[in-house]
């Protein structure tokens, strides 16, 4: 389980993130909701290591994974789908999704057969390279490599963001598949309420760098969170 | 009412992508405007080509209705009177506040009147001034790196005003800063508008509302709707777009 408490983060002198606590457990999607610059994609920095903490702790199966490297955490099963992809446009499908071997011992260098079995589409283009895919299909690819990693924990910022409703589509069913698998606690960043509301079993809404709303589905208050989002 | 800047059916694309579509906008002398709108509506985008940083493919942007800023670059847009800031606060650090804003006035920058410049009461009393405005008189003769985030950010507000712009172009001041330097902040923005014509770029709702002014929504590249805060909050489209229907 991740179990972040109270983490501060500072870019130069600003300060981006104000002491957010989050919890996300195997078999669970937690959503992380907010408008835009309030902190969300900040969070998954911190989460994955692209960002020191300046305070706070986090830890992930009893580590601290607050002095971890950003490529130990990937080692420790922290996989990530960070917004806007970053698919490598000049390796091919299937270069881009073994480059997820890099964190994994030999014996697991292979590609699960599930990444195609919820994605089709990237075992046709396997030989394509990664800039000639659609944006919907760079982001099939990029949970795609993402799963090639065996997380344990697997982080998605706006996964929807720019891709036409039938790919939501897909993408929403490969996350319910992962979750209900129950080996993956799963974080979602998302400003696509609904797709965030209908997967999610907890959410946090974040403003100014804190979360100032938090609860398990059940709380969710649909009204006062549209407030929360909406300007 | 005079018009500071106009912009009439502005494209632009990158890579087949319209950043800007058919934008139309237009900002009064001595406005404070503020623009919000979700991630990719362009606002970046159109600060750019107002201070002539990208050209459009087509459309109309005119300063005091009269100059094409089309045809001018970051540099021309400078002298014209159109100061930008960017969010990241960008001040000398190693030099003083009171050094700081020196450095940014308006004034001969030729090597010789640079080598033998002596401080004038005229420019004395314009630095005590403008540190009084940006509430950094007390703070003068201190290092700028040791300044807090956002009285950094109300120095470089303070050298941009420094070069007497009749624009002040601001991205998202406030973000990373304390509550109270965010309502200080608000103060200083509506201080400053009257004399200069004022837009920020802003995410922080609570700022934006105590900016108390007109806002204009971007979406797509196009103006989604426009009015006071309570106006946009109320617009349906507005809603759905921010819930990412």
């Amino acid at each position: 389980m991740l179990d972040i408490q109270n983490i501060e983060l500072h870019y130069g002198a600003a300060r981006a993130l104000r002491g957010v606590s989050l919890t996300a457990e195997p078999g669970k999607v937690t959503t992380v909701l907010g408008r835009n610059g309030v902190g969300k994609t900040t969070l998954l920095r911190a989460i994955t290591g692209r960002h020191p903490i300046s305070g706070g702790t986090m830890t992930w199966e009893d580590a601290d994974l607050s002095r971890m490297r950003a490529d130990a955490r990937a080692r420790a099963g922290i996989a990530s789908v960070p917004q806007g992809r970053e698919i490598f446009p000049l390796l091919t499908v299937q270069e881009n999704l073994e480059t997820g071997f890099a964190a994994l011992p030999r014996v697991l260098r292979h590609i699960p057969d599930d990444v195609f079995e919820l994605f089709p589409v990237l075992k046709d283009m396997l030989g394509r390279r990664g800039g000639d895919l659609s944006g919907g299909q760079q982001q099939q690819l990029a949970i795609g490599r993402a799963m090639v990693m065996r997380p344990r924990l697997l982080v998605l910022d706006e996964p929807t963001e720019g891709i036409q409703p039938s790919i939501i589509q897909d993408i929403g069913r490969a996350i319910t598949y992962l979750r209900n698998r129950g080996d993956m606690a799963i974080l979602l960043v998302e400003q696509y309420f609904d797709f965030a509301r209908d997967l999610c079993d907890s959410f946090a809404v974040m403003e100014r760098g804190q979360i100032i709303k938090a609860g398990d589905k059940a709380e969710m208050d649909e009204d006062e969170l549209r407030g929360m989002l909406t300007v | 009412m005079t018009i500071q800047l106009s912009l009439d059916g502005v494209n632009r694309s990158f890579d087949g992508f319209k950043a800007i579509n058919d934008l139309s906008l237009t900002v009064e002398k001595g406005e404070l405007r503020a623009i919000i709108g979700p991630n990719g509506a362009g606002k970046t985008t159109m600060m750019d080509i107002i201070t002539g940083k990208t050209r459009p493919d087509e459309g109309e942007v005119l300063w005091n209705q009269s100059i094409d800023l089309t045809k001018t670059d970051e540099a021309g847009a400078a002298r014209l009177g159109i100061g930008r800031k960017f969010q990241k606060p960008t001040v000398f650090e190693t030099h003083t506040v009171e050094d700081n804003i020196a450095l940014s006035l308006k004034d001969n920058r030729s090597v010789w009147a640079t080598l033998f410049d002596r401080r004038s009461e005229v420019q004395k009393t314009r630095i005590t001034e403008l540190l009084n405005l940006v509430k950094l008189e007390s703070d003068r003769d201190r290092l700028a790196a040791d300044l807090s985030h956002g009285q950094k950010q109300w120095l470089e507000i303070g050298m941009l005003l420094a070069q007497d712009p009749e624009l002040l172009l601001v991205d998202e001041p406030a973000a990373g800063m304390t509550d109270a330097e965010t309502m200080r902040t608000a103060d200083l923005l509506r201080d400053i508008a009257g004399q200069h014509t004022v837009i920020v770029v802003e995410h922080d709702m609570e700022f934006v509302r105590a900016l108390d002014c007109r806002v204009t929504v971007l979406h797509q590249g196009q103006v989604l709707a426009e009015g006071s805060l309570d106006h946009v909050s109320a617009n349906e489209q507005v809603i759905e777009v921010y819930l990412g229907r």
